[in-house]
């Protein structure tokens, strides 16, 4: 008898498995030969010359050694630009999305959507339509709304040319991105911060908390770790996959005075406009290493494994 | 009820929340601000568009640049149409098939007990971070190889596996209880029925969110215009607006507006359409 369904279970175990995969393989497959291969060759051709006419030739780590020595416009502009850029707009815009989120939890339902609807609107429109708003407010010619204001308002004489001057068009392009950031990390933390056991607060309210930062600190925060680190990932690859921005706003890569130039932009420079694919695939290796570092420190910060 | 206590997701309305309003409320109008000022923009007659200083909200509004922009792409050789019919087809290609393929794998790594089970999670765990412009070149190649560019294919394949989808379509199918799944197997079913019949029913937020996400990365994106295709007519529909609005003309701002509401619009509608399902999955959005 116990045999028998010892071998029963077996049977239904090794048909479990082949069912397994059978679902599986469509996601797989089209993961690996689009996403996982493309990783890998990447992480191969940064070791070599390829200028897509020739062969790749193998080179060591010659890109390597180039992009930490003597890639000037990397180490000057593309690196501290990334790493600015990375901080206000993923870690700032983290925040601005936490506390958002949790303000928006405060009132009531109905608002609530309402808000949160405008909130995330911005998130939703794609690239081309975020660059003609944003290019037709700050157009450098007095057609452009802003330069329009500044006008009337007397502040200025002639229209600024934003989009073309360094200076500008660095804070232009923050602003702009932590306007279209609030995405689906933010709804995520909405819903983290709407789905914590009330018992939990008033426990904690009887045990002495006393105000609503404490009550952040100590009870909302650790509630929804695992919603805190989603957020914290689409944040941190939402920042550095950012760079697009920059040149549709300006309609050239590099931008002016690489005034905007993210390690997006640089890869996209020295891949399709000069050729250096084997250089901009170190680059590209360089950018993922920094994601997954970034990533790493989010993990290390929300694991809620220890609880 | 404790003294003091929290006072998240209120029933009624209390004037210490009025603090917060002050807050939201400014933010909400600067998010919202720009989109409807490009609405107005859109259907601005020319001397309205021309105007300085340029006006916030439409006085005389009109379809003109709606007319503009399909009688300018009357002109050049490829039809606004056709760009229209390419961007319908590849989004809803890629919408069907990412949604089949996420909740078949989403359930397979959910319910189901198998060697590689962790594994896999854990990498496309580390494919979240996925940034498709450091592997642009790989994937050109080896769309090349497999001979699809220039074709729809070269659209729809490279995003239909999306790890967001996959980890949020997991995630909520982690939900259903298994007792509902055992009672099925008890009752005989294999493993496809139930995906049919219990599964599919039961994470339709999952899959209402998966198919806003997807439908955002296709129906805005020009990278696989602009790097898989370069016969003009497979192109799709944001890759023929992004050429629009670099036309710095006056003129040209009002048609890009007009393009871009067109483009917007759907996008808006499905997301208010599903906004509740959307909430509903994100519950279960967390990392652990």
């Amino acid at each position: 008898m116990e045999r028998e369904i010892k071998k029963r279970r077996n049977s239904r175990l090794t048909r479990d498995d082949l069912t397994s995969y059978a679902l599986l393989a469509p996601y797989i497959l089209l993961f690996a030969v689009f996403i996982l291969i493309p990783v890998m060759m990447t992480a191969g051709l940064s070791f070599t010359n390829f200028d897509v006419i020739n062969p790749p030739r193998f080179n060591g780590i010659t890109n390597y050694l180039y992009l930490f020595t003597q890639d000037t416009v990397f180490m000057k502009y593309v690196l501290p630009n990334t790493f600015l850029y990375a901080i206000v707009v993923g870690v700032g815009g983290y925040v601005l999305s936490f506390l958002l989120a949790w303000m928006l939890a405060q009132i009531q339902a109905l608002p609530r959507t309402l808000l949160s609807l405008c909130i995330y609107m911005p998130s939703m429109l794609g690239q081309v339509f975020i660059a003609v708003i944003w290019r037709t407010v700050f157009s450098g010619d007095q057609g452009g709304w802003m330069n329009a204001v500044l006008l009337q308002l007397g502040w200025i004489d002639q229209p600024i040319q934003f989009l073309l001057v360094p200076d500008y068009f660095m804070l232009i392009m923050i602003v702009v991105s932590l306007w279209s950031s609030m995405g689906i990390g933010f709804l995520s933390m909405i819903s983290g911060i709407l789905n914590i056991n009330r018992e939990i607060y008033e426990a904690a309210y009887i045990d002495g908390l006393r105000n609503r930062f404490q009550e952040i600190v100590h009870i909302t925060i650790p509630s929804m770790k695992p919603q805190m680190l989603f957020g914290a990932v689409m944040s941190v690859v939402g920042a550095f996959q950012a760079g697009n921005i920059g040149v549709m706003l300006t309609g050239s890569n590099p931008t002016p005075g690489y005034a905007a130039q993210l390690m997006v932009n640089h890869i996209e420079d020295y891949g399709f406009t000069r050729y250096e694919m084997g250089y901009a695939a170190a680059v590209s290796v360089g950018l993922l290493g920094l994601i997954y570092a970034f990533s790493f420190i989010a993990r290390k910060l929300f694991s809620a494994k220890d609880e | 009820m404790a003294v003091g206590g929290t006072k998240v997701n209120p029933q009624k309305f209390h004037k210490s929340q009025i603090p917060f309003y002050l807050y939201l409320i400014p933010i909400a109008i600067f998010m919202g601000a720009p989109i409807v000022y490009i609405i107005n923009h859109a259907f601005k007659p020319m001397d309205e568009l021309f105007a300085f200083p340029p006006r916030f909200l439409v006085s005389h509004p009109t379809l003109d640049n709606f007319r503009n922009l399909l009688q300018t792409t009357a002109g050049s050789s490829i039809p606004i149409g056709r760009y229209v019919f390419n961007s319908l087809v590849v989004t809803l290609a890629v919408v069907i098939l990412s949604i089949f393929i996420s909740t078949m794998a989403g359930f397979a790594l959910s319910k189901m007990n198998f060697k590689l089970k962790g594994p896999v999670f854990e990498v496309n765990n580390i494919a979240l971070m996925f940034v498709a412009t450091a592997v642009t070149i790989p994937r050109y190649l080896t769309i090349n190889a497999l001979g699809i560019l220039d074709t729809y294919w070269a659209h729809i394949l490279p995003l239909v596996a999306m790890p967001v989808c996959l980890f949020l379509i997991k995630q909520f199918i982690d939900g259903v209880p298994n007792s509902l799944i055992e009672a099925a197997q008890l009752a005989g079913a294999g493993s496809f029925t139930i995906y049919r019949k219990i599964i599919l029913p039961l994470v339709k937020p999952a899959i209402a969110t998966g198919a806003i996400l997807s439908f955002q990365s296709v129906w805005t994106n020009v990278e696989t215009s602009n790097l898989f295709t370069s016969a003009e007519g497979i192109r799709t529909l944001p890759f023929y607006m992004n050429t629009l609005s670099s036309v710095g003309s006056v003129q040209g701002q009002g048609m890009a507006a007009a393009a871009a509401l067109i483009m917007f619009v759907p996008n808006l509608l499905l997301f208010i359409v599903m906004q509740s399902s959307v909430m509903n999955t994100m519950a279960y959005s967390g990392i652990k």
